[in-house]
């Protein structure tokens, strides 16, 4: 159990692509930990780097306070899971698991012991015998968990450890997985494209962007208080709204509505303004705090709540998410209210987060 | 008539409701278009094969009476085969080459190379493989003469790396610079073979043992061997064949000296075409020959195809 | 950097120019004693001169060889491609009965019928044809051996061409010549060439069969006179046989770079993803 350290970190490709930028990350002992971003933005990279499967160009990687950053990755105490599972498709479940006691030369009786004891559990229990082939995906992928277990790493890397199963099975995989990290208490990091899978499984999230990190929070954080546009976009299964405004004189005009900004040291006044669907409020007639207004174009329903899509002045689009029941009827003319503290104001330059609207 | 490209390339899957004939030629015509490349098989392929047969049982001879007229003697030629010593300790050598330059030598080189290899900068591995390879396509009067003068004994390039003046390795050590020979001649085969396979292994297994420590020696034996097993067996198979079936060393020792390097391929041309010409007996090993070579490719397409189907 | 790991980069490298030193060592030769004015058996710095390469063309019989070779292996490369090419065409598209026990057959014959079985009947019934002595004849003996594994790599590639093709064309009223003139050959060049290369490569390199087969000197190929210049004797030898070597060589080296590199062809046993 210990605590990884990237300071500075680098890993460039031979092509000379900065895969990794002069990233610096802690994370604490015990901690689960998500790398998230868009496909090529160095989340696996940096995963890779931290086990030693590409070299870094610069930096270091302290594992547990020991530089590891020159160590090969066998010898640096670190178990992985990769994408595809990589289970020896000619070793049975038991001889798969009890892989690593087996290069350290550990005997036959306590290889198999330790092996029966963590596929145990692992819910695995009575596969012992089967190859890789005869086991379903889910099972394929608790394998390849109990392997990386059984290796008793302080560190477990996981490399899209969700992507090969189906969506069913997905969200059922992940209950396990927060809970089997739950009480292995092992640090792990693991890597997902997938901002729902991050959000529910990790105590926090690294959001990387091109080999940098663009937001570090926990998932309420990075929810709440996207740090930039970027994040904001990446972060949400419907995607927050992000409108161009301008800042004058205490307020942000925006899709032909004023509302109250109190920002300060906005370098111009030219802004985006952020807010997340769910945080807004529908009226059927003019509320008294400011609000945007438009006409009804669009509903969706999502279960048990409906995407509304209103269009206000200038053809701008925002959407608003109402429970299920309360949905009002296209073409109507609507009122939308940002609950407290949820109107976040971005630069339109930098695309960088300036503060919330108001309080 | 060796041929030095295996085909055996996957066939292609028709469609599902194969669309053949598309340009209309019809069977006739089709079979026209077939005709002359099966004459020349029938004729200068498979004719002889079968003709082997008879003249094995015949004591047809170059010269004399029996060039004239060839009696049938029957199994006579197969009872002198297995009494003669010559033929005994061909079979032998031609075992001792095969084992040692094929099975052996140019495997264990050609995979220790793609080992090596795989993961050396571009510059290396494309040196490396490009001097292995020109060994190979050099033409084998050329190779074996170079190897002649390298194992010259007065003024070899061995004699003078190793500092041993004066040794005739061709007369002395015949077997042991044949086998040596071949190795060096055919590696480049295996080496591509295994490279390919090598490739063909899913780079998370071979991570994953990396991050669990394996030495590299654990990795072969536990993520690469398993894949490419099947490779391996129809490797040498391929290559065995080849090696069995091979005249070049003629080019080196000519069987010599006396009889010493003698390997089955030598053994029939001089049965057949120095001295005493015996045409029959030499037919009669030929057709051995024949079915021993039969068995091997059997063999080797019934592989094929298991691992294919797979 | 432990002291463990520079230990084994340093016996890595040493093992590959141990390897690179064995394969290279023996060819080294090639490239100084043809162009040294007093050539010995051993590796030795050249005292640079093109003597030889003129000793070379003055020899009777050595470029003569090569000529012979040249038609030698283009005819048994035109006549092996072109004989495959119209089989495989046929075999691919033409429901013929027992096409595939055919290919399986021929594919056997061509790897179990070499030139060490075949050797005694392919003389005698060479003798008895009155062909020995023949280029024509032993170029068919050479198309035989070869024409199975053309036939079988040609037939792959046909059966890439896209059937639509050859559909479309005879829609527009081609004949099936036509077709295969204009449209299949053009698509299955690639596979021509590299057939037509490979063949010829083969025959360049085949000692055997033109070892039993031409006698008479001025009729033999490269490949047999370099064995008859050693077995010749006398110091001239060493002023031309270097060079013959190198020009014997030559093409074939040459050769399979344009193929590899042109088409990234590499016979290795078809071993794929």
């Amino acid at each position: 159990m210990a605590a990884v350290e990237v300071r500075e970190l680098s890993t460039v490709y031979p092509n000379g692509v900065r895969a990794v930028d002069g990233l610096s990350l802690r994370i604490a002992d015990g901690e689960f930990f998500a790398l998230l971003g868009p496909s090529g933005c160095g989340k696996t990279t940096l995963l890779r780097t931290i086990a030693g499967l590409e070299p870094a160009a610069s930096g270091r990687v302290l594992i547990g306070d020991v530089d590891v950053t020159r160590t090969e990755p066998g010898k640096r105490r670190v178990a992985m899971v990769f994408q595809d599972y990589a289970l020896f498709p000619h070793m049975t479940v038991t001889d798969n698991v009890a892989y690593p006691l087996r290069v350290r030369g550990v005997s036959r009786a306590e290889r198999v012991r330790t092996a029966e004891r963590t596929t145990a559990s692992l819910s695995l229990a009575g596969l012992s015998d089967r190859r890789p082939a005869q086991l379903s995906g889910g099972q394929q992928q608790r394998v390849a968990l109990a392997r990386a277990v059984a290796s008793g790493g302080e560190l477990l890397l996981l490399d899209e450890p969700l992507s090969n199963l189906d969506a069913r099975l997905r969200l059922e995989a992940r209950t396990f997985l927060k809970r089997l990290q739950r009480e292995l208490g092992v640090t792990t990091i693991f890597v997902t494209h997938d901002q729902a899978e991050a959000l529910a499984l990790a105590d926090r999230i690294a959001v990387m962007d091109a080999g940098r990190i663009r937001q570090l929070g926990t998932p309420s954080e990075v929810f709440r208080r996207p740090a930039s546009t970027f994040v904001a976009n990446f972060i949400g299964s419907t995607p927050m709204n992000l409108v161009d405004g301008s800042l004058s004189n205490g307020t942000v005009l925006v899709a032909g509505a004023q509302l109250p900004a109190l920002v300060d040291g906005a370098p111009s006044p030219e802004v985006v303004v952020g807010v997340r669907p769910e945080y807004l409020t529908l009226h059927a007639t003019r509320p008294a705090a400011a609000a945007f207004e438009g006409t009804v174009a669009v509903v969706e329903t999502l279960g048990v709540s409906s995407l509304v899509t209103i269009e206000c002045a200038d053809g701008v689009t925002i959407g608003a998410t109402v429970p299920e029941g309360s949905e009002p009827a296209v073409t109507t003319k609507v009122y939308a209210t940002p609950q407290p503290g949820r109107l976040l104001l971005y630069s339109r330059e930098t695309g960088e987060l300036l503060g919330a609207a108001g309080s | 008539m060796t041929v030095t490209a295996p085909p055996a390339a996957p066939a292609q899957e028709a469609p599902a409701r194969p669309r053949i004939d598309v340009a209309g030629l019809g069977a006739v015509r089709g079979g026209l278009f077939v005709l002359p490349s099966l004459a020349i098989i029938g004729v200068f392929l498979l004719f002889p094969a079968l003709w082997t047969i008879y003249i094995g049982i015949t004591d047809y001879r170059l010269t004399g009476e029996q060039a004239r007229n060839p009696q049938v003697v029957g199994l006579e030629n197969y009872q002198r085969a297995f009494d003669d010593p010559l033929f005994g300790n061909s079979l032998w050598l031609t075992l001792l080459f095969v084992l040692g330059s094929a099975v052996i030598g140019q495997n264990v080189l050609g995979f220790g190379l793609a080992w090596m290899l795989r993961n050396t900068t571009p510059f290396i591995r494309r040196t490396v493989e490009a001097m292995v390879l020109l060994a190979w396509i050099l033409p084998s009067t050329v190779v074996a003469y170079l190897w002649i003068t390298v194992l010259d004994r007065d003024a070899g390039t061995l004699n003078a790396l190793l500092g041993t003046p004066g040794t005739a390795w061709l007369l002395q050590y015949p077997m042991a610079s044949l086998i040596v020979f071949n190795t060096w001649r055919g590696t480049a085969f295996s080496m591509l073979l295994y490279s390919s396979a090598l490739a063909a292994v899913p780079p998370s297994q071979l991570e994953t043992a990396r991050m669990v420590g394996a030495s590299g020696w654990q990795t072969v034996r536990d993520v690469v061997l398993p894949h490419i097993r099947g490779h391996i067996l129809t490797n040498t198979l391929l290559i065995s064949l080849w090696t069995a079936n091979d005249f070049t060393p003629f080019l080196l020792t000519a069987g010599g000296p006396d009889h010493q390097s003698e390997i089955i391929a030598v053994f029939i041309y001089r049965t057949a075409l120095e001295g005493a010409s015996d045409l029959g007996y030499a037919s009669a090993i030929s057709l051995l020959v024949l079915l021993a070579n039969l068995v091997i490719a059997l063999f080797y397409m019934r592989m094929l195809r298991s691992r294919q189907a797979r | 950097m432990t002291p463990g790991w520079v230990l084994r980069r340093i016996g890595f490298y040493v093992l590959i120019s141990v390897l690179m030193a064995f394969f290279t060592v023996p060819m080294l030769w090639l490239a100084t004693a043809p162009f040294d004015a007093n050539p010995r058996l051993g590796l030795r710095w050249p005292d640079w001169t093109l003597d030889n390469v003129e000793a070379t063309v003055r020899h009777p019989y050595a470029l003569g060889s090569l000529g012979n070779a040249l038609v030698l292996c283009g005819v048994t490369g035109a006549l092996t491609c072109a004989l495959a090419a119209l089989a495989a065409y046929a075999l691919s598209r033409v429901r013929l009965p027992g096409r595939d026990a055919l290919l399986y057959v021929l594919l056997l014959l061509s790897s179990v019928v070499t030139g060490t079985a075949a050797m005694v009947p392919i003389f005698i019934l060479m003798t008895q044809l009155g062909l020995i002595d023949s280029q024509f004849g032993t170029a068919l003996v050479l198309t035989g051996g070869l024409l199975p594994a053309a036939i079988f790599i040609l037939k792959d590639f046909v059966d890439a061409v896209p059937r639509s093709y050859e559909e479309s064309a005879r829609v527009f009223g081609a004949s099936p010549s036509q077709v295969l003139l204009h449209v299949v050959v053009p698509v299955v060049r690639p596979g021509l060439a590299t057939i037509l290369v490979w063949a010829f490569v083969n025959a360049w390199g085949n000692f055997l069969l033109p070892y039993l087969l031409l006698r008479r000197i001025d009729s033999q190929p490269a490949a047999v006179v370099m064995k008859t210049l050693q077995d010749e004797g006398g110091s001239a030898n060493l002023t031309v046989i270097p060079v013959f070597s190198l020009l014997y060589s030559i093409p074939v080296v040459v050769l399979y770079l344009l193929v590899s590199r042109r088409y990234g062809f590499r016979f290795h046993g078809g071993i794929k993803r």
